[in-house]
C-alpha cells in the first residue's frame, strides 16, 4: 500500500509538505479517508480498551464534531483534518518505517552536526524497527516501583490502573471540551506516559521518556498524566531537541498534570519536530495548596505551534513558574505563551519567556495572568523578551491581563529587539566573526531558560541555535 | 616600516566630519598617548581603527604595511589589534570565559577545551589581581565602572595583540580602581606591546612611559612631543596648547 503511495505522489511531494508551500497532507492514505465513529470503535477494539475509555473517546468525537475551528491565532485553514486518518489508525507494530531517503537533507544534516547516532537517527526519522514500550517502561521504571511510583504508558494504564485513570483522564484539568484539539484528542489519542506518585515520595531523577515514539502514528497524539500526591516531587521530561521527523501532519497532544497539596512538579518539554507539522497541544496543571509547579520548554521544529500551558493555582500559597524559548525560522510561526490562573489567595507565579525569530518566522507571545475576585495577597510577574534577527522576521506580544484583586502585585515587561549593533561590533573587535558573535548574544538571551534544562538538553540547544543562527546576517 | 602608519585619515559619522586629517605613525614597541578635550575625536579615532562600521573613512591606514580599512573588526583583531573600550558593552548570558575561548582560538588558530583554556585565564588573571569568579559572570553584566576596565585588561592580557588601542583606560574610576588599571596596564605592557591610549590625565604616565603625547582638538592632531607635553597640559591646561 504505502509503495504504491509513494509511487503515485513521488518522494518529492513528501518533502515539499511545509506548511509555507501550501500542500500538507501527502502522506500515505488508508482505505477510508475522513474521521468518523467507525473510526473511533476500531480504535478502541484494536487496543482492546474498556468500555468506559471507548465511551469517553465517541463523548469526544461528537464534541470534536460540534465545536468551531480557532477564530483567533494562526492560520490553520491548510489544515486539513480529513486527512488525519492515515496516522489515527493503529497500524500496529507491522506498519512500515519511514524511508531513510525520505528524510529531509536539512534534517540530516542537523543530525551530523549533533553527533545524533545512526540508530538513533533512524528511529527520530521514524525509520527505525519498532520499540517495545513495555521493555522501555520497565527499565526506565527500574528504582522507583519500589516507592510506590507508577510509570507506565497511557494505553497500559488504562487497563492496569483504571480507577486512577477514570478519576483523572480528561476530567477537572483538560476535558475534551476544552477546544477543537483536545476534544480530537480525546477521540483519537494513543501512547503517552502515566506517572503517579504516591503521598511524600521524591522521584530521586528525572523520569525521562527521551524517544517518546515507538511507531509510526504512536506519538502524534500522545498523552501525558501526571498525579503528585501531598508532598510527593517529580520531575519529567519529554521530547528531545534533535529534530524529529514523521509523515504526519498534525501532533496534538495533551499533558495533564495534578500537583497535590505541598508537591513540586517540574515538566520539561522540548520540541524539534520537522516543519510540515502543526503542533497544536494542551497542558495544563492544578496546582493544590502550596504545591509549585514548574514548567520547562523549548519549541523548536513544526510549521506552526501554538502552545500556552496553563497552571491553575487552586489552593492558597501554590506557585507556578514557567520558563520557555521559542525559535522560529523561515516558514514557521511560534503562537507560544503561559497561561496562569491565581484562583486563591497569596498565590504566586513568574513567566519568562525568550523567543528569536529569523528569516521570516513569526514568534507570538500570547499569554493569560488572571487572578480571582477575592484572591489576597498574589505576585504575579510576566517577562516576554524577543530577538529579531533581521529585517523580515516578525516578534509580537499580545498579553491577556485580568486582575479582579485589588491588592495583587501583578509585573508585566516585554521588550522586542533587534541583536545591538554595538554588542556584535564589542565581540567581532575580540576576533569573532559575525555569525558566532550572533549565536553568542543568541545564547546568552536564553541562557536563564538553558540553565533550568538537563545538561544533554543544554548542549544541544546551544548547538542548534548556533546553526539556526548561521548565515542570519550580513 | 611603522606597525601603524595613518595619512590623511577623515571619518565622519553621517553628515558630521569628525576626524578631519589625522597622520600619524606607530612604531613596533611604541607607547602614545593621545590627549585632547571631549568631543575632539580620539574616541572616535580608535573605534575607527577597529573597525567600527557606523564611521565613513577616508585616507589610509596601514597595519604592518597593510590595509586596514577593508578589513572587517573581527579581521582587524586577527591580526592583532585590540580596542580596550571606554565604556565596554554588556552582553549578558555569555560568560567572559566562552567569549574569550574563541576569541583565543580566532586570535592564535588554537582552539582547546574549556579546561585547557581555563588554565591560560587563571594565570592571567592571578597576574593582574583579578578572582576567578570574574570569569564566569556575563561579559560587563551588572558589572561596577572598575570591573569593567579590569576586564578589558584581561581581555588585553590574554589576546596579546600587536597593537593595543586603550579608550580612556582612567575615566569614572575611584583611586583604587585607577592604581588597579594603571598596574594592569604596565604590567602589560612589560612584554614591549605597542600601545596608542587616549586620555585626559597625566596620570598614566606613573605607570608607563610615553614615547610620544599627541594633542587633538576638533579631529586634527595640533601639537606632538614627549611626555613633558603631557605634564604641561595638566599643569596649564588645553587652551594652552591651542594658544
Amino acid at each position: 500500500m504505502e509503495r504504491k503511495i509513494n509511487e503515485l505522489y513521488g518522494r518529492d511531494a513528501l518533502l515539499s509538505a511545509v506548511p509555507s508551500e501550501g500542500k500538507l497532507n501527502v502522506g500515505y492514505k488508508t482505505a477510508r479517508k475522513g474521521l468518523s465513529e467507525a473510526l473511533v470503535r476500531e480504535i478502541s477494539e484494536v487496543k482492546g480498551e474498556p468500555e468506559w475509555m471507548l465511551e469517553k473517546r465517541l463523548e469526544s468525537f461528537a464534541i470534536f464534531k460540534a465545536k468551531p475551528m480557532p477564530a483567533w491565532g494562526p492560520d490553520l485553514s491548510r489544515l486539513d483534518l480529513d486527512a488525519l486518518t492515515a496516522f489515527v489508525r493503529p497500524k500496529g507494530k507491522e506498519a512500515e518505517p519511514t524511508s531513510w531517503k525520505e528524510v529531509p537533507p536539512d534534517i540530516r544534516k542537523t543530525f551530523d552536526a549533533l553527533g545524533v547516532p545512526e540508530a538513533e537517527r533512524k528511529f527520530l526519522s521514524g525509520a527505525s524497527a519498532q520499540y517495545d514500550s513495555e521493555v522501555l517502561y520497565k527499565s526506565l521504571r527500574k528504582n522507583i516501583s519500589e516507592l510506590g511510583v507508577i510509570f507506565t504508558d497511557m494505553d497500559s494504564a488504562v487497563k492496569e490502573y483504571p480507577e486512577l485513570v477514570k478519576r483523572y483522564f480528561m476530567t477537572r484539568c483538560v476535558p475534551a471540551k476544552d477546544n477543537k484539539f483536545s476534544a480530537l484528542h480525546g477521540a483519537f489519542w494513543s501512547g503517552g506516559s502515566f506517572v503517579y506518585v504516591p503521598q511524600g515520595v521524591k522521584v530521586p531523577s528525572p523520569l525521562q521518556i527521551y524517544f517518546m515514539m515507538n511507531y509510526p502514528g504512536f506519538g502524534q497524539m500522545e498523552h501525558t498524566l501526571i498525579v503528585a500526591e501531598q508532598g510527593a516531587s517529580v520531575q519529567y521530561i519529554e521530547g528531545c531537541s534533535a529534530p524529529h521527523y514523521t509523515r504526519d501532519s498534525l501532533h496534538s497532544a495533551v499533558v495533564e498534570i495534578f500537583a497535590g497539596r505541598g508537591s513540586r512538579v517540574r515538566y520539561t518539554s522540548i520540541q524539534n519536530w520537522s516543519r510540515n507539522v502543526y503542533n497544536l497541544n494542551t497542558k495544563r496543571a492544578i496546582v493544590s495548596e502550596d504545591a509549585i509547579m514548574e514548567w520547562v520548554g523549548g519549541t523548536l521544529g513544526s510549521g506552526v505551534t501554538m502552545l500556552y500551558p496553563c497552571s491553575m493555582l487552586v489552593g492558597r500559597g501554590a506557585r507556578a513558574e514557567h520558563l520557555t524559548i521559542s525559535l522560529a525560522g523561515k516558514g514557521q510561526v511560534k503562537d507560544t505563551g503561559a497561561k496562569v490562573l491565581h484562583m486563591a489567595p497569596n498565590t504566586s507565579s513568574r513567566v519568562i519567556s525568550k523567543s528569536i525569530c529569523r528569516g521570516g518566522g513569526v514568534v507570538r507571545y500570547r499569554g493569560l495572568l488572571h487572578v480571582g475576585k477575592g484572591c489576597t495577597g498574589v505576585r504575579a510577574n510576566v517577562r516576554c523578551d524577543s530577538i529579531i534577527a533581521d529585517r523580515i522576521s516578525v516578534a509580537e506580544t499580545v498579553p491577556t491581563i485580568d486582575v479582579r484583586s485589588d491588592d495583587a502585585v501583578v509585573g508585566h515587561e516585554a521588550a522586542v529587539g533587534r541583536i545591538s549593533d554595538d554588542q556584535l561590533f564589542y565581540l567581532m573587535s575580540r576576533g569573532i566573526d559575525e555569525n558566532e558573535a550572533v549565536s553568542l548574544i543568541v545564547r546568552g538571551f536564553i541562557e536563564p531558560i538553558v540553565k533550568e534544562l538537563p545538561l544533554e538538553y543544554a548542549v544541544e540547544m546551544n548547538r542548534l541555535v548556533e546553526m539556526e543562527m548561521e548565515g542570519s546576517v550580513g | 616600516m611603522a606597525l601603524l602608519s595613518l595619512k590623511n585619515l577623515q571619518i565622519s559619522a553621517g553628515e558630521k566630519e569628525i576626524i578631519r586629517g589625522i597622520s600619524l605613525d606607530v612604531g613596533e614597541g611604541e607607547v602614545h598617548v593621545i590627549m585632547g578635550q571631549n568631543g575632539s575625536g580620539k574616541s572616535t579615532l580608535l573605534s575607527t581603527l577597529a573597525g567600527n562600521p557606523k564611521y565613513a573613512v577616508k585616507g589610509t591606514a596601514l597595519f604592518e604595511g597593510k590595509d586596514l580599512l577593508s578589513l572587517k573588526p573581527h579581521e582587524r583583531a586577527r591580526q592583532g589589534l585590540f580596542l580596550a573600550f571606554q565604556s565596554p558593552i554588556e552582553v549578558p548570558g555569555v560568560t567572559l570565559a566562552s567569549m574569550l575561548r574563541r576569541a583565543y582560538a580566532a586570535r592564535f588558530g588554537d582552539e582547546m577545551p574549556a579546561s585547557e583554556f581555563d588554565k591560560i585565564l587563571s594565570a592571567k588573571a592571578e597576574a593582574l589581581g583579578i578572582a576567578r569568579p570574574f570569569f564566569s559572570r556575563g561579559i560587563n553584566d551588572g558589572m561596577s565602572g572598575g570591573e569593567r576596565k579590569m576586564s578589558e585588561m584581561l581581555q588585553l592580557s590574554v589576546l596579546e595583540p600587536r597593537l593595543a588601542l586603550l579608550d580612556e583606560p582612567d575615566s569614572g574610576l575611584d583611586v583604587d580602581a585607577l592604581g588597579k588599571v594603571g598596574a594592569a596596564i604596565g604590567k602589560i605592557r612589560r612584554n614591549g606591546m605597542s600601545m596608542v591610549i587616549v586620555t585626559h590625565y597625566a596620570r598614566v604616565l606613573r605607570s608607563i612611559k610615553a614615547d610620544k603625547v599627541h594633542v587633538m582638538h576638533l579631529g586634527k592632531i595640533v601639537a606632538s612631543g614627549d611626555e613633558k607635553l603631557a605634564h604641561k597640559i595638566e599643569e596649564k591646561g588645553y587652551l594652552w596648547v591651542l594658544q
